[in-house]
């Protein structure tokens, strides 16, 4: 086709420096980048100071931040802003907002607790295996319909959603506080309770983390080849081969880096000791050490040593959740027509009208979607306390929003990835847990997510400038 | 000849295929009196009977400030109108009720005889109206090819976008209008003022319209670009297809079009066969409202006022 010009054959382009011809030829977002580099700065720093300050617990620079219990638990804590933080990218595309999300994760987690605890359980019995389907389900429901009501009022009220969703906060913590009689709701189903990761109830063991990783690895490749597959069709230009290797190389790594640091992630010596006693495991005789991970018998004594018994928690629940949850965005936000939608009225809502869009019907789907969302995370918050207060969700909003903006989403809609807002929520919780290590009190922590945040938009704005 | 009422009434679910359907029926219909060679466009236009789009006595307000005020105008199957008025006048208002975009206060829209009711964008494009905006309206952070097929993506068999193939699409629709345009990567903010607006041609022109209209096309293009959208509507007239086009451009207008319409103040002052009045008149017409012998005056012309 003589109207296809290769990008090769451009004179314009030949030219350019060696790193900006990597950035096109792989197509990676230097953005993202930027983001991640950004993210293992924080970590180090966090891992150096903690060794400075606290000493070393067998982190990477001799702290106890980059550790695999500490990485694992930060990925467990992000787990529920991550999932709601993926509804918020979406709304703020569309130029709206919901700042209601925390108040309804309190509001929906409180009713999922009042119904299997006051309603479900004596008709049913404790421990009822429909108790926690119906629990999860009813969840999501409400959160739906609590997130299409916003939207419905936004969309055809025409209310702003500022004041809409500022409405709901208010109107959504009281509801909550209502249901709850002011009283923690306690406790969940013991199935119910597996969405909360805590260990040992929530594990997959590294054999089934090493399966994913692997279907996960297939997964990009597949998604490489077929992508070069479809350009092929239609004769495109393709990217050149060492970058398409290079990017199932890297991505490959990363999910096995990742679900490396998982699996080496022992469970804590008392609860191996527990598990072994409940179920009738026998501890074996090892290498006495105090600072060992595995659990031994020395004579009729259980201590900790090495080369004992052991048990690796590998990924767990929440984390595999807000990864599928991401994931499933991502699909829709860039592969489906209702993504597409999304960011044409975030770029020109008038246009996207006159494109014959029915953008009041779709501004309700996606805060009918946002409840969804922190329906799931009610599920893991509630789930992860084993209880629900009308508290839970508190000043979550902030948080989802923070996450989302730092992740990359403009405020002025049309621009936004869901991976920009998963990082930034794994960037927010990186250091509110560093600083927790740190034992920097709680008001510190705030104003350095407040800064951060401050920062992080000004960076971007600094970088879109040089970009444009 | 008119068809049943069922058949024009607006669909809800817009789609290419249907519309391509009705678009060949009307080219059917049609053949026969575009094929006489060497008859004058108007009389062609004349003995064609029903019109393919007839608004009658069309009134919309904004606060108060009447836009358009009790309009009629009306086209024919390969007719080609333009319609001329200063800055302000109600030409965008008017072709924005029937492409849907406005709702009109008052007044009758008829689509091949049969009324219908236009509500929304949705509904104009089901009856086969594609339409450029003056504003382009084109979603800015977004591609060329999904400008394109915005509202009627390409999709695959597992029901995810087809994005190769539309930009397959696009590449082809887009070397007719303007093969110099290569940036089909990069979202549509970052293309020249021209590049957007044979964006928004191509995605008007894509979709087998039967009436189209054209806010002001050319006002961005170069000589060439112009040129080519000037062949492009000979091309889609002799198709069968009835064009509105606005334009503030007296030589391109009396080039192009069959027959014009003037309005004034939201009025139509008059509507005239290119053939019967000069370019003179028409500027008295856009100026003063002064309506001339070869035209046939409307609520808006002088004489009326007076
Ligand atoms: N959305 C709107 N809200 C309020 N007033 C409007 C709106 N759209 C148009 N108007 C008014 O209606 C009148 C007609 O405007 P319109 O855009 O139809 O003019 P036009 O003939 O297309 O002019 P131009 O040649 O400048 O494009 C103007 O007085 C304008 O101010
Ligand atoms: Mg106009």
């Amino acid at each position: 086709m003589s109207n296809i010009t290769n990008t090769s054959q451009n004179p314009a382009l030949q030219n350019e420096g060696a790193v900006k011809r990597f950035f096109r030829a792989t197509e990676i977002d230097p953005r993202m980048l930027g983001m991640i580099a950004a993210l293992i700065l924080i970590w180090c720093i966090f891992d150096i100071a903690s060794g400075v300050l606290r000493g070393n617990f067998g982190g990477l620079l001799g702290g106890s931040f980059l550790t695999p219990r500490n990485l694992w638990t930060l990925l467990v804590q992000t787990s529920s802003i991550a999932v709601m933080s993926t509804g918020m990218v979406l709304l703020i595309v569309m130029r709206q907002l919901d700042l209601s999300v925390g108040s309804m994760l309190s509001l929906v987690a409180v009713a999922g607790a009042v119904l299997q605890v006051f309603k479900l359980a004596p008709v049913l019995g404790v421990g009822h295996p429909a108790i926690w389907i119906l629990a999860v389900v009813a969840c999501i429901a409400l959160g739906a319909l609590i997130g299409a009501l916003n939207g419905a009022l936004t969309a055809y009220a025409k209310i702003p959603a500022f004041i809409v969703t500022l409405g709901g906060l208010l109107a959504y913590s009281g509801m909550a506080f209502y249901l709850a009689k002011g009283e923690t709701v306690a406790p969940m189903d013991k199935t119910y309770e597996i969405f909360g990761g805590g260990i040992p109830i929530s594990w997959i063991g590294p054999f089934w983390s090493w399966v994913i990783a692997l279907v996960a690895c297939a997964a990009i490749i597949f998604g490489i080849v077929n992508g070069r597959r479809q350009r092929l069709r239609f004769n495109f230009p393709l990217r050149p081969i060492w970058a398409e290797t290079f990017l199932a190389a890297l991505g490959s790594f990363v999910v096995l880096g990742i679900t490396n640091v998982m699996n080496s992630y022992p469970w804590p010596f008392k609860l191996i000791e527990n598990y072994a006693k409940a179920n009738g495991v026998a501890i074996p005789p090892g290498i006495e050490n105090k600072d060992g991970t595995a659990v031994c018998m020395a004579g009729d004594q259980v201590v900790r040593c090495t080369e004992g018994l052991i048990y690796y928690t590998g990924y767990s629940l929440p984390v595999l959740v807000a990864l599928i949850v991401g994931m499933l965005m991502t699909f829709l936000a860039t592969r489906t027509m209702f993504g597409r939608y999304v960011y044409a009225i975030g770029g020109n809502p008038e246009a996207a009208e006159l494109a014959g869009i029915n953008t009041k019907w779709m501004i309700v789907k996606v805060f009918a979607l946002m409840g969804a969302l922190v329906g799931i995370s009610s599920i893991i918050s509630s789930a992860r306390l084993n209880a629900a207060t009308n508290a839970l969700g508190l000043t979550n909003e902030l948080y989802v929003i923070a996450a989302t903006v730092i992740g990359g989403t403009s405020l002025a809609g049309g621009v936004g990835t869901i991976y920009g807002a998963m990082i930034g929520a794994l960037m927010m919780q990186s250091i509110i847990s560093g600083m927790s290590l740190l034992n920097l009190p709680a008001a510190f922590q705030n104003m350095v997510v407040g800064v951060v945040l401050v920062l992080a938009v000004w960076l971007d704005q600094l970088y879109s400038r040089r970009v444009k | 000849m008119a068809k049943p009422a069922k058949k024009t009434a607006p669909v809800r679910k817009a789609g290419a295929k249907p519309a391509a359907k009705k678009i060949a029926k009307v080219i059917e219909t049609h053949e026969n009196p575009i094929a006489v060679k060497g008859a004058e466009p108007h009389m062609r236009a004349e003995n064609r009977g029903t019109p393919l789009v007839e608004m009658r006595d069309v009134s919309i307000a904004f606060g108060g400030i009447k836009a358009v005020d009790r309009a009629s105008i009306d086209l024919h199957p390969g007719e080609v109108v333009g319609l001329l008025g200063h800055n302000g006048a109600g030409k965008s208002t008017l072709i924005k009720v029937l492409s849907g975009a406005y709702k009109r206060d008052a007044g009758q829209i008829m689509i091949e005889g049969n009324e219908v009711g236009i509500n929304n964008p949705r509904d104009a494009k089901s009856l086969g109206i594609e339409t450029i905006y003056q504003t382009l309206a084109l979603a800015d952070n977004v591609d060329a090819a999904a400008n394109l097929y915005l509202g009627r993506e390409l999709r695959t068999r597992i029901g995810t976008l087809d994005d190769v193939a539309m930009e397959a699409e696009t590449r082809k629709v887009m070397f007719r209008l303007n093969p110099n345009f290569r940036r089909f990567k990069e979202p549509v903010s970052k293309l020249s003022g021209g590049q957007r607006q044979s964006v928004a041609i191509a995605r008007a022109i894509h979709f087998n319209a039967r009436i189209l209209i054209m806010d002001e096309p050319t006002a961005a293009l170069g000589p060439q670009e112009t040129a080519q959208v000037g062949e492009l509507i000979k091309q889609l007239k002799a198709d069968g297809i009835g064009i509105f086009l606005i334009s503030h451009d007296l030589h391109d207008v009396f080039d192009l079009a069959d027959r014009l319409v003037v309005m004034k103040n939201g009025k139509v002052v008059g509507t005239a066969h290119v053939k019967d009045v000069t370019q003179d008149e028409v500027l008295g017409m856009i100026i003063a409202g002064k309506c001339p012998k070869g035209a046939v005056p409307g609520p808006g012309a002088l004489r009326e006022v007076a």
